[in-house]
This record gives C-alpha cells, sequence and structure tokens, in this order.
C-alpha cells in the first residue's frame, strides 16, 4: 500500500533534481525547510523524528539537499518528508510538506471495528509496521 | 400668555418642528463627516426613484437603516441623537451607468450589539431594502472596525488549523458532492463516498438538500459515511472526512444530528445558508467547543447576491459567515457552471483569507479591512469542474480552497475511484510544474497530457471532458474607472 500524505504522493516518487526544485520554491517563499523521518506512519502521527532543526537561515537549497541525503544514509528504510515553514503572521504553520524517501516495503493499515452499543461502530486504525518496536520496524 | 400649554412648549427648533422634512437636513447627509476607526462602513448603490436626489436617497438610506422614521419625531431630544443618526457622506455616480450611486454610510459602533450578525444585518438589510424613495438597492461592501470583529468568535477551526489536523500543507484540499444527491440509500451512498476518497479525495459531502429524507434517513447516512471514511483512511494513510449536513427545522435536532456526527468519529459537519445568521452562529460556537471544522453550503444566495442593481454583494455574505465562524464556504470556481467573474471571486477569496485587506476596485473591495487575527475561511469552488481546468483553477483560485469536483469525479467513465485519482494526479503534476517555476498556465494542456502518460484515469478524463467550458458573461462584475494616482 502506498502512503499518500503530502503534496505529490499521486505522482511518481520525486527524483533529487525534482525534490531540488521544490526545495528551491520554498525558499523562495521564504520558508523554513524541515527535514523529518519516522517508521509510524500513522496518519495523526504529528510528531515524525526532526533531523536536526528546520533550516531557519539556510537560503542555499544545496544545504538542503545535503541534509536530506545525511538523513536518507542514517534512515535509509524509513519514511521521510520535506516541509517548509512559514513563520509569517496569519499562519506561522507549514506551507509544504511531501515525501521524499520511503521504506522499500509498505504494509499499510490494520482498520478495527469495535461493535459497541446497537450498530454503532468505533473504528481505529493502526499500522501494521507499528506492531514492532519503534527502529525495528522496517 | 394667551397661548395654550401646547403651543407654549412645542418644539421652536427647525430641526424638529413637526412634520416631514427630507432625510439630508435631518441630520443623515454629512458630507465633511470624518470617519472613525470605530464606525461600521457600508457602501450601497442606490437606484433612486426618478426625480429623487441622490443625497438626498442616501441619507433616507442612512436614515431608514438607522435611527429615521419617516416624520420627525420630538423623543429624539431624550437621545444623544447626533451620534446615533447613521452619516452618509459620500455619493458617487457609478461608473458607466446613468442612474445608480455608489453612497458611503458610517455607523456608530454603539448602534449594534457586540457579536450578533442578526442584530447588524436586522439594521444594515432590514426595512432599508423595502423603502420606497428607492428603486433598487444592494449592499455592496462593508468595512466593519477591529473593536466589533473582535466580538465575533471567526471559523471555529480556520484554514490553518484545518490543514494541521487534516495533515495536508501545500496543496489545495479536493472534493466531491455525493451524486446523484437525492435518492441513495445510506448504504449507496457510503459506496459512493468511500470510493471517491480511497481515489484520493480528502472530503465527500452532503449537497445541500440532503437532509433526513424517506429514501435515507440520516442516522444511516452517518453511519455508512464513517464506513466510508475509515475504510479509505486505513487504504491511504491519510486523514479524511465527510461534510455530515446537519441543517433540519429547529435548532434542537440540529444539535443531536451535530453531536451525533462528532460522537461517530467525524472531523467535519455541515449546515447550509438558509439555517439563518443565528443558527449559523450558533453551530459555529458548537463546533468549536466540540473539535468539529464547519462547512457552510451557499444555498439560497443568488437569489439576493446575484443581480447588480438590488441585494447583497457576495462579498459581503463572505465578510458576515467569517465573523459568523464558518470554516468552509462557497465561493465561486470562475471556470464552472455558476455565476463567477474572476475578480470578483479573487476579491471574495481575499475577503475570506487575509490577514489585511486592501482596496481594490477591480476586485469589488472599496474598503480597507483588518481582521484582527479572525481566523481564515476556507473557500470553497464547486461546481461544473473538471480536471481539465486544472491549469486555470490553480491560477485563479490558489492553494487555500477546497476543489470539488462532483460530475467531475463521480461521473469518470471508469468509476469514481479513477474520476478522483485523475483529479488528484491533474492537481499534484500542475502544483509541482508551477512551484518549479514554469509557465503552467500556458503549459497547462502538455502538463496533464503528460501526467496522464503514467495515469490511465486522467488520460480518460482529459478525452471525455476535453471541450467543456462555460463561457457565458458574468452579472455580477465591477464598476470602478481606473484611477493613474494611488492614494487619492
Amino acid at each position: 500500500m502506498r502512503l499518500t500524505q503530502g503534496a505529490f504522493s499521486f505522482l511518481p516518487d520525486l527524483t533529487d533534481e525534482q525534490i531540488k526544485k521544490q526545495v528551491e520554491y520554498a525558499i523562495s517563499k521564504g520558508y523554513a525547510i524541515g527535514i523529518e523521518y519516522t517508521d509510524d506512519p500513522h496518519p495523526r502521527n504529528s510528531y515524525w523524528d526532526m533531523w536536526g532543526l528546520p533550516l531557519f537561515d539556510v537560503k542555499d537549497p544545496a544545504a538542503a539537499m545535503y541534509e536530506l541525503a545525511s538523513c536518507r544514509k542514517a534512515k535509509p528504510n524509513v519514511y521521510v518528508k520535506i516541509s517548509g515553514f512559514d513563520n509569517t503572521i496569519g499562519t506561522e504553520s507549514c506551507a509544504m510538506a511531501f515525501i521524499a524517501q520511503r521504506p522499500a516495503n509498505e504494509p499499510g493499515f490494520r482498520l478495527e471495528r469495535q461493535e459497541t452499543q446497537g450498530r454503532f461502530i468505533r473504528y481505529t486504525l493502526s499500522p501494521y509496521a507499528t506492531e514492532k518496536p519503534e527502529g525495528e520496524r522496517y | 400668555m394667551s397661548q395654550s400649554v401646547e403651543e407654549r412648549t412645542r418644539i421652536k427648533s427647525e430641526r424638529y418642528e413637526s412634520g416631514v422634512i427630507p432625510y439630508a437636513k435631518m441630520g443623515y447627509w454629512d458630507a465633511d463627516y470624518v470617519v472613525k476607526d470605530t464606525d461600521v462602513l457600508a457602501l450601497f448603490r442606490i437606484t433612486p426613484q426618478p426625480g429623487v436626489d441622490p443625497v438626498e436617497a442616501a441619507a433616507a438610506v442612512a436614515g431608514e437603516s438607522s435611527t429615521a422614521t419617516w416624520t420627525v419625531v420630538w423623543t429624539d431630544l431624550l437621545t444623544a441623537c447626533d451620534i446615533y443618526r447613521a452619516k452618509a457622506y459620500r455619493v458617487d455616480p457609478v461608473p458607466g451607468s446613468s442612474d445608480q450611486y455608489f453612497a458611503y454610510i458610517a455607523y456608530e459602533l454603539d448602534l449594534f450589539e457586540e457579536g450578533s450578525l442578526a442584530n447588524l444585518t436586522a439594521s444594515i438589510i432590514g426595512n432599508v431594502f423595502g423603502f420606497k424613495a428607492v428603486k433598487a438597492l444592494r449592499l455592496e461592501d462593508m468595512r466593519m472596525p477591529v473593536a466589533f470583529l473582535k466580538t465575533f468568535q471567526g471559523p471555529a477551526t480556520g484554514v490553518v488549523v484545518e490543514r494541521e489536523r487534516l495533515n495536508c500543507f501545500g496543496r489545495p484540499l479536493l472534493g466531491a458532492t455525493v451524486k446523484p444527491k437525492l435518492g441513495l440509500s445510506g448504504r449507496n451512498y457510503g459506496r459512493v463516498l468511500y470510493e471517491g476518497l480511497k481515489g484520493g479525495l480528502d472530503f465527500l459531502k452532503d449537497d445541500e438538500n440532503i437532509n433526513s429524507q424517506p429514501f435515507m434517513r440520516w442516522r444511516e447516512r452517518f453511519l455508512y459515511a464513517m464506513e466510508g471514511v475509515n475504510r479509505a483512511q486505513a487504504s491511504s494513510g491519510e486523514v479524511k472526512g465527510h461534510y455530515l449536513n446537519v441543517t433540519a427545522s429547529t435548532m434542537e435536532d440540529m444539535y443531536e444530528r451535530a453531536e451525533y456526527s462528532k460522537e461517530v468519529g467525524s472531523i467535519i459537519s455541515m449546515i447550509d445558508l438558509v439555517i439563518g445568521y443565528t443558527a449559523i452562529q450558533t453551530i459555529s460556537k458548537w463546533a468549536r467547543k466540540n473539535d468539529q471544522i464547519m462547512h457552510l453550503h451557499r444555498a439560497g444566495n443568488s437569489t439576493y447576491a446575484r443581480q447588480k442593481n438590488h441585494g447583497i454583494n457576495f462579498r459581503v455574505i463572505c465578510k458576515w459567515m467569517r465573523m459568523a465562524g464558518v470554516d468552509h464556504i462557497h465561493s465561486g470556481t470562475v471556470v464552472g457552471k455558476l455565476e463567477g467573474d474572476p475578480l470578483m471571486v479573487k476579491g471574495f477569496y481575499n475577503t475570506l483569507l487575509d490577514v489585511k485587506t486592501e482596496i481594490n476596485l477591480p476586485q469589488g473591495l472599496f474598503f480597507a479591512q483588518d481582521w484582527a487575527s479572525l481566523r481564515k475561511c476556507l473557500p470553497v469552488a464547486s461546481g461544473g469542474i473538471h480536471c481539465g481546468q486544472m491549469h486555470q483553477l490553480v491560477n485563479y483560485l490558489g492553494d487555500d480552497v477546497v476543489l470539488q469536483f462532483g460530475g467531475g469525479t463521480i461521473g469518470h467513465p471508469d468509476g469514481i475511484q479513477a474520476g478522483a485519482t485523475a483529479n488528484r494526479v491533474a492537481l499534484e503534476s500542475m502544483l509541482m510544474a508551477r512551484n518549479e517555476g514554469r509557465n503552467y498556465i500556458e503549459e497547462g494542456p502538455q502538463i496533464l497530457r503528460d501526467a496522464a502518460k503514467t495515469c490511465g484515469p486522467l488520460q480518460t478524463a482529459l478525452d471525455l471532458w476535453k471541450d467543456i467550458s462555460f463561457n457565458y458573461t458574468s452579472t455580477d462584475t465591477a464598476d470602478f474607472v481606473e484611477t493613474t494616482t494611488a492614494n487619492v
């Protein structure tokens, strides 16, 4: 199953050249590039681990690409995303995000249905990968 | 002293002599008035009856929408009436028209109850729209003072927090309205929803008139909808939603449906504009209290928003709805099947999304507006749009919008999932090209054809809808004269 979070997940995986162009765009908009990784792809996992701090004072796309490469090297088989943070008034939040690396195998999610009162069902979503402890998942 | 007591105590001031005097003379016209930061401002398009002086017509509108009645009343003198009188302070002929005038009117803040849209509108669009002295009247724009805005909640969730909850950044959201809008059973309805969400949409949507009819009572819909939403979340790893329409005949029924929407785990509920301003404000407060996003379908607005000479311009509705506290509002597509001049629509979007709005006459924005940190309301583009127009949609509507393809998803020959995927791929490929700095407006059709090489459903959709466009002249367009100097 392909995890389709992020802005470009319905397209073929981005090449480094394509990623660099998106990074250039983000920097041109004044966004701070963040690189984050995780082995828990639950859609409500808001806190992927940060590969260092967001690059608030980096204006050179090459520096961001270098950090992406370092992150991939250290974390070769997990999800990595690139985000652009916009700290201007009225936003002060993430303004773009897309996946820049995926594990080789994406097993997807289990949907648990708990039958409760009457016809009411309580749903729980859990990534198959997180049945194993952190660090051993992919 | 031969006079009677009535004669002796009769008010002698010319202004308060009993009888009928022109509104302008009653104090509702003041060409030298200096607008205060705390004033509520309104711009009306007035068509006076033949023979009525435009200044007198403007004063009459100011009078009837504030303190006046048709005749002089001595009880005015029991109040600080000079302050409470609204003042028309500027009247300009409408460019290109022989009988219409733009009238600017200032209202003292204390004329209005804090945080009440119903109270505001009862004055501004109350009796005055039926006033005989004007042939037609249209409320074009308003400026709300910061002091007044601070008494309104504003969008329950807002664009930024909605995106954080959805975990979706840097692209428009994608949606679709379930079709056929009436007649499906709950179980079949949920099927449409599941297919669309699984295919790549973020939201499906109830239509404005789906409430609780004999063919599908509301609980059936809510339960099956959540099965569809949860199944699609599991198949994509994305947060998804379905706008559950909680519109009902009484507020009690609406609360019951909204509570159930929350209980079944929906992140978003929906209401129609026809429920009225008080119900909208009420449900928006409920939404903030209950972590729900509140979608507003503008059902009914074109009955008064479309014609240029009479009614309320939709930008005013946008302003009021942002104050009332909804998170989504349908505000035009430019290229779709419903009314919408590109610049006018841009003005609506700016009204919903800006932190501060500047005067922009081509967009129909007559006043600068500081939004006083009220959250942003997400515009929804819905009605006759399809993936072949993606470059135009991205160009006109930007990133902060829900693009809703109803027929453009469900009408796909290979099924709903294929339709949804075509839309998502078209959107993502267009944004990627734009961000890369390509001239995506010119190259749009080629960018879509290239993306279709690895996406069969997109190719099918492009072939099917390639000739569909809705090129009709808009009825609601801006009236202004270009001036060569700024700040005059």
